[in-house]
């Protein structure tokens, strides 16, 4: 449990600010992934406008769900543990508002600009060059706050989860930055300088160094000090963490080319892609075993403890993903589920399962002590959250299972006179029962934030005695 | 050089500082600063629990 300092030294307003925003983005951007998943099975339901088709959404769906809700989240607990555990406030109380209010404004041109078709087309990095030169101001000022306040810290060690954030920091704004050198063309619209089978490399080493160090390193970060607090125990070994940490930032950074087996890459790199894959599978279960075995001695915790379960459930769908991945990366493996809906499933298990889950059990734990409250208004909501969650998850993969290994099996098919067995039309067609089921699975995960929201709306609001502090908290 | 006995030698030095990572996380000499570390988490809450006691007196 976080108890929070009568007027405490720190400034927890921008955490605050970043706790709300993590809510309602997730919202927001979860809404769009069941509306389009909705219209993959009702196409009407793009309403004939050019705004709302799939891919003008799509990207929309990816960019709230990962920078606004996931990048809100890793800011806002950020920039609580870094205080915590250095015992030092925010080098700027400025520049942190900058950061939020940048932030949120980025969010916002999002939402403006790709559903109006304005996109580089470099997936998870579709923002045009105006919103990308705003992205690396605010996100140098945000690695200053942080490592700016690591300066000022206590203690001479540095906890391991700022190591995680440290990482994610930085490595986002590399990045970034290199994924994003582009010639502006308009104002609107620019192209990379990075040519044919080079652009698609680097695309790749972006695209999958967003997901090891974005959502991987950061919430990495966010597991090291929100299970540790919430099982009210040392993280189960911090040698290992250690050598977790180094491990993981080593090989991540070499993984990104088996997205682009059997393209135009040379052969070479995508055999490295896939070794180093392969490789990630010891540090990513290290970093689960660690999280998970912190309860040892302590397991009926989870009995009773609704936020410890989203917790330790999010480190196991953490577990099955990193085991999936490396799997996925094996070039016959990646045969069979390159560019089936089995991709789909395998990053909602880790999008979901993992980073969803982890997030919301951190914003259960973080928000009732930053709103001077004890506990959440309602524990049975949890209870409610944690189940239609972990169901819906579950709903969601199996459904995308089977449906990416039909469409791989169908495409595949060949008769014996070497034509194809199947038109794409026949494999779509029995695609479309687990597009209903991915519906509902996506359904029931944003029922769940609805309750959450209204869970935390009343508790931020609440004067109920069961709830309030009896210590009340400095603004 | 030829350029492959290069890379060879970059992931053999690769190979041997990740073994030295270990080593050094492993040793015993960084045991007691670990322990120390891993405790940070609880730190202001022993601070927070301490002002409580102390304004409970008080009262």
């Amino acid at each position: 449990m976080i108890t929070l300092e009568a007027n405490s030294p720190y400034n927890y307003t921008v955490v605050r600010q970043f706790a709300i925003a993590t809510v309602l983005w997730g919202i927001v951007g979860m809404a769009v992934g069941v509306l389009i998943a909705a219209q993959l099975i009702f196409p009407a339901l793009n309403f004939d406008t050019p705004w709302l088709t799939y891919s003008h959404l799509r990207p929309l769906h990816t960019n709230a769900v990962i920078f606004a809700f996931g990048g809100c989240a890793l800011m806002g607990t950020s920039l609580f543990v870094v205080q915590r555990t250095c015992q030092a406030r925010l080098i700027s109380d400025g520049l942190a508002q900058f950061v939020f209010w940048g932030w949120q404004l980025v969010i916002v041109l999002a939402a403006v600009t790709l559903p109006m078709g304005l996109t580089t087309a470099h997936e998870y990095a579709e923002l045009e060059w105006p919103i990308d030169l705003l992205i690396a101001v605010v996100w140098v000022t945000y690695a200053y706050v942080f490592f700016g306040t690591i300066t000022k810290r206590k203690s001479p060690h540095i906890y391991v989860a700022n190591w995680f954030y440290g990482a994610f920091i930085i490595t986002t704004a590399v990045l970034h930055i290199v994924v994003s050198l582009e010639v502006p063309l308009s104002a609107w619209k620019s192209y990379s300088v990075f040519p044919g089978a080079i652009g698609a490399m680097v695309q790749w080493w972006y695209g999958h160094n967003a997901v090891g160090f974005f959502l991987t390193a950061g919430f990495l970060g966010m597991m090291y000090y929100f299970v540790p607090k919430q099982s009210e125990r040392p993280i189960y070994s911090y040698r290992l963490s250690v050598v977790h940490f180094w491990a993981l930032i080593g090989i991540y950074m070499w993984a990104g080319s088996h997205h682009l087996h059997y393209s135009a890459l040379p052969d070479w790199a995508q055999s490295v892609g896939m070794i180093f894959s392969l490789m990630l599978l010891a540090p990513s279960w290290a970093g689960m075993m660690n999280g998970i075995l912190t309860l040892s001695g302590a397991w009926d915790k989870l009995r009773t403890d609704p936020i410890l379960r989203f917790l330790i459930v999010a480190l196991s769908f953490y577990g099955m993903s990193t085991f999936e991945g490396p799997m996925m990366s094996i070039k016959t493996v990646n045969a069979l589920s390159h560019d089936t809906d089995w991709t789909v499933g395998h990053v909602h298990s880790g999008a979901l399962g993992w980073v969803a889950m982890l997030t919301i059990g951190a914003m259960y734990a973080l928000i009732p002590p930053l709103f001077g409250k004890i506990k959440m208004y309602s524990t049975k909501m949890i209870y409610w959250h944690f189940w239609l969650s972990t169901i819906g998850v579950v709903f969601y993969i199996v459904s995308m299972w089977i449906a990416g290994v039909t469409q791989g099996l169908m495409w595949r098919a060949v008769n014996p006179d070497g034509t194809l067995t199947y038109s794409f039309v026949e494999s779509l067609k029995a695609t479309y029962p687990y597009y209903g089921g991915r519906l509902i699975g996506g359904a029931m995960f944003l029922t769940g934030m609805l309750l959450m929201a209204w869970n935390v709306y009343k508790t931020v609001s609440s004067d109920n005695d069961k709830v309030v502090a009896p210590v009340p908290q400095a603004a | 050089m030829d350029m492959n006995v290069l890379r060879g030698l970059m992931t053999v030095l690769a190979v041997i500082l990740f073994i030295g990572i270990y080593w050094w996380a492993f040793s015993k000499h960084r045991k007691q600063a670990f322990d120390e570390a891993a405790q940070l988490p609880f730190v202001e809450d022993m601070n927070a629990s301490a002002a409580k006691t102390y304004k409970d007196q008080q009262l």
